[in-house]
């Protein structure tokens, strides 16, 4: 064990270290002097953004090959590090507001990104399980934080069962994997298969297991169930990060386990990937449409998006792989900043006992705050993926790589459940500006600079998209 | 290359100058508001004539073309192109031409919320320019998409009662046709490895063999654009609710929209699948003609049927584009600007007339000649232009359309055309039976005694455009002298296929 196994995952260390100091922290510090908590978790995540953007850490295996540092993780590293930012700035005024504000949920999130952070850096199936467990676990505290608020049991209950249950599905999948091959790091898997040595049978089995495992991460359709109720129930910042994080992180396994083994299993797992990314496309889109929560509006999009993205899965078993997973870096970003600013802005509008959050609520508050009701419309036209904003681009080279990959049917059916997210999307522009109503919001400097500058940024970004695109091509793997 | 030279730039990106500007203005200001968007409209406007006198008509050529690579997307490179021909410019003149007088139609019907009525407003002027301009798919596609934005809030924000049905309806509708054009853009992209147009006009062998798919997902975009029979249901709806100028822009530009893409992407990217849809396009567009004109007849309400008529005549646009003659061609695009002039004027008048008495039912009028003279004989010339009278613009382009395509070889039969002929009788038909009910017979109802005749700005709205509908009646040869060598060059992309074929 040398420096360089520690520079490797430099960002990780700094969020971890920085969750640690911060609950130490928040046990000398009074009541209503909280903010401090979230001052020094912001600081330590800039500083993990800035060691990921800086490219400290050196590329290559370290710890005896169990985590791995290349341009996929930096890029997934500065994206958690900057998801983790603004999902503070959700949660700061929000819990004060609430009179919740209380140290540990920023160290249970830091906690939380560190475990993100280290899905990106796996390269060793035990690896995967940790990382899936450090960011899972203080997700399920974080979901019940009201702790007297019913709903917000229930999510974390419910959540809770959910995800012990898809870890329990990763678990099996990676005994298996391990009875097939001999081995849990990527590199012996591989080997074994190039050198025949490999029980394809276990492999499969345990491949399957461990895409489901994660398809509950990414809340696929039929493994959905928990996410309306987990979003619904959970605080507001909470989901807001939640959604544009766990989702990434989840993709992330996801990318790289299926790069090892598409190889040898492609002709048998592609039809599933495939099968589970139509389904997610077709039932997220379709459930939202009779939605009249905001949250729950919003955690049948997600699950849309997912759809999307797996159709990017599908193609990293193609000749296109380093722009299918371009592509799909490309489109968590897209989809992150949209996303934390659609959900600044409904932090921005929630009331107290959890009012303020049915759709009917957003009458008017586009036309009585201008600046809000905007943003919220680039919001959801990047969700549609109308032209001049990310969303569009995300959608334009998703869809090429589906294309050039020859998935015509799943194109054509993502392009059908976009039409279809048009209604449902247009639905909250029609209430913000085109009703009346007496919606009130709150005007909160963090807020208000989330959700001006998320608007920005997709309009922006979609101007001159080729750098984050130049960005996102260079973040292909390394492959074993 | 100098850049700031090119009144191609000046003529899309001044108006979104200036809703940036009307942005920076204080709400309150209403008169500053107004008048600084009719600044840049006007110098919209002027920027386009520049662009006429810079264009050389004899070439049929894309011209003043800017061309400047924007992005790529892994590997295949996006480019900003821009140019200009014939055809384009007809379009740009058009939209810089009625823009500035729909936004004039707005000036106290629209009192509520002016700011945001006038950026929107500009920003689809930009949006509809660069539409005509593209010469890079991508680059279609978005400013394509971009128009639906603004002309949502329009309808959606200052409509009447049943605006956001109509505004939503319109939006999926259009989108619906979009998205697949757009699976057809990236896919033709990976083919040829470029999105430029004329990259794609020189390598169409490369995706020939996808030709009849991709037509189709074109047309599909298109033919809800223009609207073709059955695809036009969004049309009365959206019209009916927008507020005027939206419905003069939407008539007279946005349905534009869809007849330019498939004179400039459909017939020259797929000219064999263009020649194998051609009479069955041109069925439709037939049956469009005889099913607009007779729905337009039993319309009891005026902006109705004046959204009906438009799909009529919109019929005999698409059926000259696909008789693929000269003539018809040429006749199709003169129909589109004249259209675009008499339609528009259509919308100005029956919106004028609901701003005095707040109905569009026909039954509330009838007699108002007498109280109203100068609206009635202005409205009886945009009826006759629209009606196709002799002398009038409308006469010059359907008759060229109907010359060119009773021998048309793509189309077989003179029967497309001896159908058409049949849409002109019913036009004038049901458009006199509009005037007839509004102007003429007994004065019915007295409150409309009190009524207002026209004030200035109102005739200041109607007199260009029907200067224009009586010099394209008497003297079009202008007209037709930057129309014919854009056509001859784009129908010499398309024949060669023919023969190829036969």
């Amino acid at each position: 064990m040398s420096i360089n196994d520690f520079l490797a995952i430099l960002p990780v260390l700094v969020v971890l270290v920085t969750g640690v100091l911060v609950m130490v922290a928040d046990v000398f510090l009074p009541e209503g002097r909280k903010g401090i908590a979230a001052l020094l978790s912001g600081l330590g995540l800039a500083a993990g953004l800035g060691a990921a953007l800086a490219a400290v850490p050196s590329t290559g295996t370290a710890f005896a090959g169990m985590v791995v540092a290349d341009g996929f993780s930096l890029f997934l590293d500065a994206l958690f590090a900057a998801v983790g930012l603004v999902g503070i700035g959700l949660a700061y005024d929000y819990f004060k507001r609430m009179r919740l504000q209380r140290g540990e949920y920023y160290t249970l999130l830091l906690f939380s990104i560190g475990g993100m952070m280290l899905m990106g850096h796996a390269n060793d199936l035990v690896m995967f399980f940790l990382a899936l467990e450090l960011l899972s676990i203080p997700l399920y505290i974080l979901s019940g934080f009201f702790r007297a608020r019913l709903a917000s049991q229930e999510a974390a209950l419910k959540y809770f069962l959910l995800g012990a249950f898809s870890s329990g599905f990763v678990l099996y999948g990676i005994a298996m994997v391990f009875g097939g091959t001999a081995s849990i790091n990527l590199e012996g898997i591989v080997a074994a298969v190039r050198d025949g040595s490999a029980n394809l049978t276990f492999l499969l089995v345990g491949a399957a297991l461990l895409v489901v495992g994660f398809a509950f991460k990414v809340s696929a359709v039929p493994f959905h169930a928990w996410t309306p109720d987990v979003y619904e129930g959970a605080p507001s910042p909470l989901t807001g990060f939640m959604s544009s994080a766990t989702k990434a992180a989840g993709f992330a396994a996801l990318i790289r386990l299926l790069l090892v083994v598409f190889p040898a299993l492609g002709e048998n797992l592609a039809p599933v990937v495939s099968g589970l990314a139509a389904l997610t496309m077709i039932a997220g889109n379709l459930i939202a449409l009779v939605q009249t929560n905001i949250k729950r509006l919003l955690a049948y999009s997600s699950i849309a998006h997912a759809g999307y993205l797996l159709i990017g899965l599908v193609a990293v078993n193609s000749s296109a792989a380093g722009d299918a997973v371009a592509a799909m870096l490309f489109y968590l970003v897209g989809y992150a900043i949209a996303n934390l600013g659609a959900w600044s802005v409904v932090v921005a509008a929630e009331q107290a006992e959890g009012r303020g959050l049915e759709l009917e609520d957003y009458s008017g508050l586009g036309r009585k705050y201008p600046w809000l009701g905007v943003a919220m419309l680039v919001f959801m036209l990047s969700f549609i993926g109308v032209p001049l904003t990310l969303g569009f681009w995300g959608k334009l080279y998703l869809f090429r790589v589906a294309l050039e990959s020859g998935l015509f049917g799943l194109a054509v059916i993502g392009i059908a459940a976009s039409l279809v997210s048009a209604y449902y999307y247009l639905r909250v522009v029609v209430y913000m500006f085109f009703r009346d109503g007496e919606g009130v919001a709150r005007r909160d400097v963090w807020l208000n600079l989330i959700a001006i500058g998320s608007a920005a940024a997709v309009v922006l970004m979609a101007l001159v998209p080729g750098d984050l695109l130049q960005v996102a091509a260079q973040a292909v793997l390394r492959v074993p | 290359m100098n850049l700031s030279n090119n009144p191609l730039l000046w003529v899309t990106f001044l108006p979104l100058a200036g809703a940036l500007l009307v942005a920076l203005l204080p709400d309150a200001r209403r008169s500053w508001i107004r008048w600084t968007a009719m600044a840049a409209a006007l110098a919209t406007f002027a920027a386009s004539l520049w662009l006429l006198a810079g264009f050389d008509p004899s070439s049929g050529q894309m011209q003043m073309v800017i061309q400047v690579p924007w992005l790529r997307v892994a590997g295949i490179s996006i480019d900003f192109a821009l140019g200009v021909d014939g055809i384009t410019l007809l379009m740009v003149l058009l939209t810089a031409f009625l823009v500035p007088l729909a936004m004039l139609s707005a000036w106290s019907g629209v009192r509520e919320r002016v700011k945001g009525f006038m950026i929107l407003f500009l920003l689809l002027e930009t949006g509809l320019i660069g539409v005509f301009l593209a010469l890079d798919l991508v680059l279609f596609y978005i400013f394509w998409e971009f128009t639906l934005v603004p002309m949502y809030f329009l309808i959606g924000l200052w409509g009447y009662s049943r605006r956001i049905y109509a505004a939503l309806k319109f939006f999926i509708f259009t989108m619906f046709g979009s998205l697949l054009m757009l699976l057809a853009i990236i896919f033709m992209g990976l083919q040829a490895g470029t999105f430029n147009y004329t990259d794609l006009l020189a390598q169409r062998e490369l995706f020939a063999g996808a030709q009849l798919w991709l037509f189709f997902a074109f047309a599909l975009a298109f033919a809800i654009k223009v609207p073709m029979f059955p695809l036009h249901t969004w049309l009365p709806d959206a019209h009916v609710e927008a507020p005027t100028a939206g419905s003069v822009i939407l008539a007279g530009i946005m349905l534009k929209m869809g007849a330019y893409g498939f004179l400039r992407y459909n017939l020259p990217l797929f000219p064999e699948a263009t020649l194998r849809a051609a009479p069955w396009l041109a069925g439709l567009a037939v049956v469009g003609i005889l099913y607009g004109a007779a729905t337009a007849f039993a319309q009891k309400d005026a902006k109705r049927l004046v959204a009906y008529s438009s799909v009529s005549h919109l019929g005999f646009v698409m059926l000259g584009i696909f008789a693929l003659t000269q003539q018809s061609v040429a006749g199709g695009v003169l129909q589109m600007v004249n259209h675009g002039l008499s339609t528009g004027a259509l919308f100005l008048v029956v919106g004028m007339l609901y701003e005095r008495r707040h109905t569009r039912d026909m039954a509330a009028y009838g007699g108002i000649w007498k109280v109203v003279p100068v609206l009635g004989a202005l409205m009886l010339a945009v009826v006759l232009s629209s009606a196709a009278l002799p002398g009038t613009n409308g006469f010059v382009g359907e008759f060229t359309i109907l010359l060119g395509s009773f021998g048309a070889p793509a189309l077989g039969t003179p029967w497309f055309a001896g159908l058409a002929t049949v849409g002109v009788i019913l036009a004038a038909v049901y458009l006199l039976h509009l005037y007839e009910r509004l102007f003429l017979g007994p004065l019915t109802h007295e409150e409309n005694r009190q009524m207002p005749d026209l004030n200035l700005r109102e005739v200041l709205i109607l007199v260009p455009i029907l200067v224009m509908v009586f010099w394209i009646g008497l003297y079009p040869q202008p007209f037709l002298d930057l129309i014919n060598p854009s056509v001859e060059t784009l129908l010499q992309s398309v024949l060669p296929a023919a023969v190829a074929m036969h």
